[in-house]
């Protein structure tokens, strides 16, 4: 089990920042999950938010900072060993129609790639979901393969459309909104990730793994009315890579 | 029922704020002056978690379908019901067919009504606060129905007030050091504790930002948790405070942290008005 120098800070009146070594991988944010599991026993009434490389806990009302630190860092000393759990693989359906991925074409001529290169090479991965922000079931995504990496648009668009699946950078995602947005777009997945008439209106949790397979128009067609009448199911596996 | 004649500039329902949904990217939301929100529904004997309606610089045009409780608390906006002046901070029993209006504001800018029992509107994921993509609608609009609650007698303990409210003339915002505050170099630090800021034109339940920028800087950090009150730097040097409706995770450094009155105060400020950083001692 690896152990990380963490460091605790004081985030205003009501919460408490837990930070590692400033960097993205796995070890890292399965040691992020694993506390945040144990803490949530101890301190149910907390509200904690993992992100890349740490751990942010939100009270309703202000805190005792040192009090509270010392507890959670009790926690952590004890050190655990927590059964390595398998990791969820969420199946998320993507459409690279050039018609949803409007940015496809330049995209191609840009890295000297087939569409269809593109396009294996985007399905190939198991992505980690390191962090959910931004907007309600943003997933920030990481695994990219390097030589799919590009620099986000020089001028954001004001309006992407729900479902647009884009690459930004050195990072890959959906969009769960319309919303503005800089990322190079290259389809268009039919599936909510956030639905707020559910009671868990987001499925996914950070952690969890993300793997894109290709469908067609008519399929696209076909899963959206599928959501729409609610009887579209979300497909996963475990995983114990 | 209260039926919505106008809609008036922005105008919604929120009570204390989406908790719990924060790991998946949704926003607190809830009222943006916490402390006038709060004293309007103590004067009525409210729960603290009642719904009340936000109205931001200009007011809507409500029609009463039923008699009810009402108060006002916040922002002045020169408020009548039937023609008649009304005064903020105090309780009115009004009449089914009574219209309420509103004017100007001459002092901040959210003005908050609250009525015994709370608004009724839709719970979703645990409150009321409206919230685009979360809940059906994010402000009023013309023709539309709002509940109220059927038991709307005053409480016993109703009149209490909570607190004096705020002083309107303060531009004094009290902060604690963010988590990147100390990446800051002295020349920064003096920048935004002696400086003098101005709230630009970009403000609203999202974020405000200022006018003013201090030095371009190259302190990065990976994509993190971000709170409402929170103040981020941008690499250009630009100042964006975070409000209720802000994202739940951000890459600019946190170099400030408001205090929850200080955030109440912000929210009656607007475009120009002046805001002094002071650290909490």
């Amino acid at each position: 089990m690896d152990k990380f120098k963490l460091s605790y800070k004081p985030y205003g009146q009501n919460a408490l920042l837990i930070e590692w070594p400033r960097m993205i991988n796995e070890s890292v944010l399965q040691d992020i999950l694993r506390f945040k599991q144990l803490i949530a026993v101890d301190y149910p009434e907390l509200e904690q938010i993992p992100a890349y490389n740490s751990l942010c806990l939100v009270a309703r009302t202000p805190i005792d900072f040192n009090k509270l630190t010392r507890g959670i860092m009790a926690i952590y000393a004890e050190g655990f060993i927590l059964p390595s759990h398998s990791k969820k693989v969420w199946e998320i359906p993507v459409c690279y129609d050039l018609s949803f991925g409007i940015d496809m074409e330049e995209f191609s001529l840009q890295k000297k790639m087939s569409i269809q290169h593109i396009i294996d090479l985007h399905t190939r991965p198991v992505y980690t979901v390191y962090c959910i922000g931004f907007l309600p079931g943003f997933m920030y995504l990481g695994g990219l393969n390097s030589s799919l990496i590009q620099p986000r648009r020089s001028e954001p668009r004001l309006r992407i459309p729900k479902g647009s699946v884009g690459i930004g950078g050195e990072q890959t995602g959906v969009y769960p909104q319309e919303s503005p947005g800089g990322w190079n777009i290259i389809g268009n997945s039919p599936v909510p990730l956030f639905d707020p008439s559910n009671e868990k209106p987001c499925k996914i949790s950070v952690g969890d793994g993300i793997k894109f397979y290709q469908i067609d128009k008519a399929q696209h067609e076909l899963i959206k009315i599928q959501t729409e009448t609610k009887i579209f199911e979300f497909k996963s596996y475990l995983s114990d890579d | 029922m209260i039926e919505v004649l106008k809609t008036g500039f922005l105008t919604s329902i929120q009570d204390r704020g989406r908790y719990n949904h924060r790991h998946h990217g949704v926003p607190i939301s809830g009222v943006m002056d916490e402390i006038s929100a709060n004293m309007a529904n103590a004067l009525l004997g409210n729960s603290i978690e009642d719904a009340v309606m936000e109205i931001t610089l200009s007011g809507p045009e409500l029609l009463f379908e039923s008699d009810a409780i009402i108060t006002l608390c916040g922002a002045f906006m020169s408020p009548t019901i039937n023609e008649k002046e009304l005064l903020n901070d105090e309780v009115y029993h009004i009449k089914a067919g009574s219209v309420l209006k509103f004017g100007r504001p001459s002092r901040g800018i959210r003005c908050y009504l609250a009525v015994s029992g709370g608004f009724q509107t839709e719970f979703v994921l645990g409150s009321r606060s409206w919230y685009s993509s979360v809940t059906p609608v994010e402000s009023l609009y013309v023709g539309m129905h709002l509940p109220l609650s059927k038991k709307s007698g005053l409480k016993k303990d109703s009149g209490s007030r909570v607190n004096s409210g705020h002083n309107y003339n303060s531009n004094i915002i009290e902060v604690e050091k963010g988590p990147e505050f100390n990446l800051l170099s002295e020349h920064h630090k003096a920048q935004l504790l002696n400086g003098i800021f101005n709230i630009s034109k970009q403000n609203n339940r999202m974020a405000y930002q200022l006018k003013q920028q201090i030095l371009k800087h190259s302190y990065s950090i990976l994509t993190s948790s971000t709170l409402p009150g929170t103040v981020q730097l941008t690499p250009s040097g630009k100042l964006i405070i975070l409000m209720k409706d802000a994202q739940t995770t951000g890459g600019y450094p946190r170099i400030l942290q408001l205090t929850d009155a200080s955030i109440a105060l912000l929210s009656q400020k607007s475009t120009s008005d002046e805001v002094d950083f002071v650290l909490k001692q």
